[in-house]
């Protein structure tokens, strides 16, 4: 058995045996630009129990690192927390050289495991508030459905206060270190938000009655450990606190402004926009779509109180990457935001309704006039994106006056 | 009988089947659901169903 790679105890009795992937920059379209981690635990109990696995192509390097802890045909348990198959991908083929007494998975897990890998792999379904023995330490399950998939559980271990918290908590950073207190908090505040924004932000309201539970349980946590990214050991609350705060949406004192350019008059509107926000003292953040990829205007949505969209007006219709976007953006249900559009068009106009049908379907106050624009804006026509800049942020700070 | 969706998840409450797994006969209507019903999907309440 190759033993290459080296397990890293992360605490008594509980190894990470999960992979690297350095050089992830694409998770389904989510820009990963720090690559990611598929974290999977070890836990050296009476029964041996694996915590998830990895992507397929990384198995041999957690095999080895199981490796260098205990010979893997002595795993006696394996749980898999999150069908989703970078945290599954491995599963069949670790079932089949491991050979576990037991595989749990939610009752839903088992299902979707079946739908995954068209073989059955005979999981034991564990239900919410289950515990499950491992001779001498015990390990409880929670249901989290819809964090973010329907059959996604989390797990105690009691006797050591660590919560695998599979895909809730995590980010995707490749590093060597593995640990929260070894990397500068801006980073990981940036990618946990950028990872909330684009994977969790839709399920919100599940994220705070989660943690009203978790509250009232009243568990200790020595160590948060999710399956990408460090595992929170100093202070573990840090990362619940910052989910509290995210789960929220409270509108903060930035507009988000979204658009592409054909002919760079959009780009020019977009500009007097943000003069306008700035000059009413709300921070503007201009993201030109062509370069900016959709995911990084999902982590800005996060932490804002407008979005103003653009477009220009192409064959009857928005421009293609502004609908992209937008569609992305809606499914992710940011809330309590106000906005505004504004378009252009050489002989029809249509965008500019297009995109105002959108931002009423996204549950966005609409606050200002529209602003569309025949070819090439001249100075009067950038003094009205301006003015829609203004009011926009007027009409943010008088709601973040009220709130 | 109309059907209703869930808002979080997109999971359809439709009377004429019912959530026979967690022990509501088919043709129960949306309103005749307990109080105490959760989406069966993702574990929100009525409230945040609407109408399909």
């Amino acid at each position: 058995m190759p033993t290459a790679f080296k397990a890293i105890q992360i605490c008594e009795d509980v190894y990470w045996v999960g992979a690297i992937d350095w050089t992830l920059r694409d998770f389904h379209g989510y820009s990963t630009s720090r690559g990611s981690t598929y974290n999977a635990f070890l836990i050296m109990a009476d029964k041996v129990t694996l915590i998830d696995t990895v992507k397929a192509p990384f198995k041999h390097e957690m095999m080895s690192r199981i490796a260098s802890v205990i010979d893997p045909s002595k795993i006696d348990y394996i749980v898999s927390h999150h069908t989703e198959m970078d945290h599954s991908g491995s599963l069949p083929e670790v079932v089949d050289e491991v050979k576990p007494e037991k595989l749990f998975a939610s009752r839903a897990g088992a299902v979707a495991m079946k739908q995954h890998f068209h073989r059955d792999l005979e999981p034991v379904a564990v239900a919410d508030g289950e515990d499950i023995a491992l001779g001498q330490m015990k390990l409880t399950f929670f249901d989290t459905k819809m964090l973010h998939w329907p059959e996604s559980i989390v797990s105690y271990l009691h006797e050591r206060k660590v919560l695998f918290s599979q895909d809730i908590f995590g980010l995707h950073l490749a590093s060597s270190e593995r640990f929260d207190d070894e990397l500068p908090e801006d980073i990981l505040y940036f990618e946990a938000a950028k990872y909330y924004a684009n994977i969790v932000m839709p399920y919100s309201p599940l994220v705070k009655k989660l943690l009203k539970k978790v509250e009232g349980l009243g568990v200790e946590f020595d160590m948060i450990a999710p399956d990408h990214g460090p595992i929170w050991r100093t202070n573990p609350t840090r990362i619940i606190k910052w989910y509290h705060k995210w789960a929220e949406m409270k509108p903060e004192n930035k507009a988000v402004i979204i658009y592409d350019t054909m002919w760079k008059s959009c780009r020019k509107m977009a500009a007097s926009i943000a003069d306008g926000l700035a000059q009413e003292g709300v921070s503007a953040k201009v993201l030109e779509i062509g370069s900016t990829n959709r995911s990084e205007v999902a982590t800005e949505l996060l932490e804002c109180g407008a979005i103003i969209v653009g477009s220009p007006t192409i064959n009857n219709n928005i421009f293609p990457s502004v609908a992209d976007v937008l569609t992305y953006a809606k499914g992710l249900k940011p809330r309590n935001l106000v906005g505004a559009v504004f378009a252009t068009y050489g002989w029809s106009g249509e965008a500019v309704n297009h995109l105002e049908a959108v931002l009423e379907e996204m549950k966005v106050e609409k606050v200002a006039e529209s602003v569309n624009i025949q070819y090439v804006p001249d100075d009067a026509a950038l003094e009205k994106c301006r003015e829609l800049g203004l009011c926009v942020a007027r009409s943010l700070k008088e709601k973040l006056q009220v709130e | 009988m109309k059907k209703y969706i869930c808002n979080l998840c997109g999971y359809v409450y439709d009377p004429e089947e019912g959530d026979p797994d967690n022990g509501i006969e088919p043709g129960t209507s949306f309103e005749d659901l307990p109080d105490d019903w959760v989406c069966p999907l993702c574990g929100v309440g009525k409230e945040e169903f609407t109408p399909a």
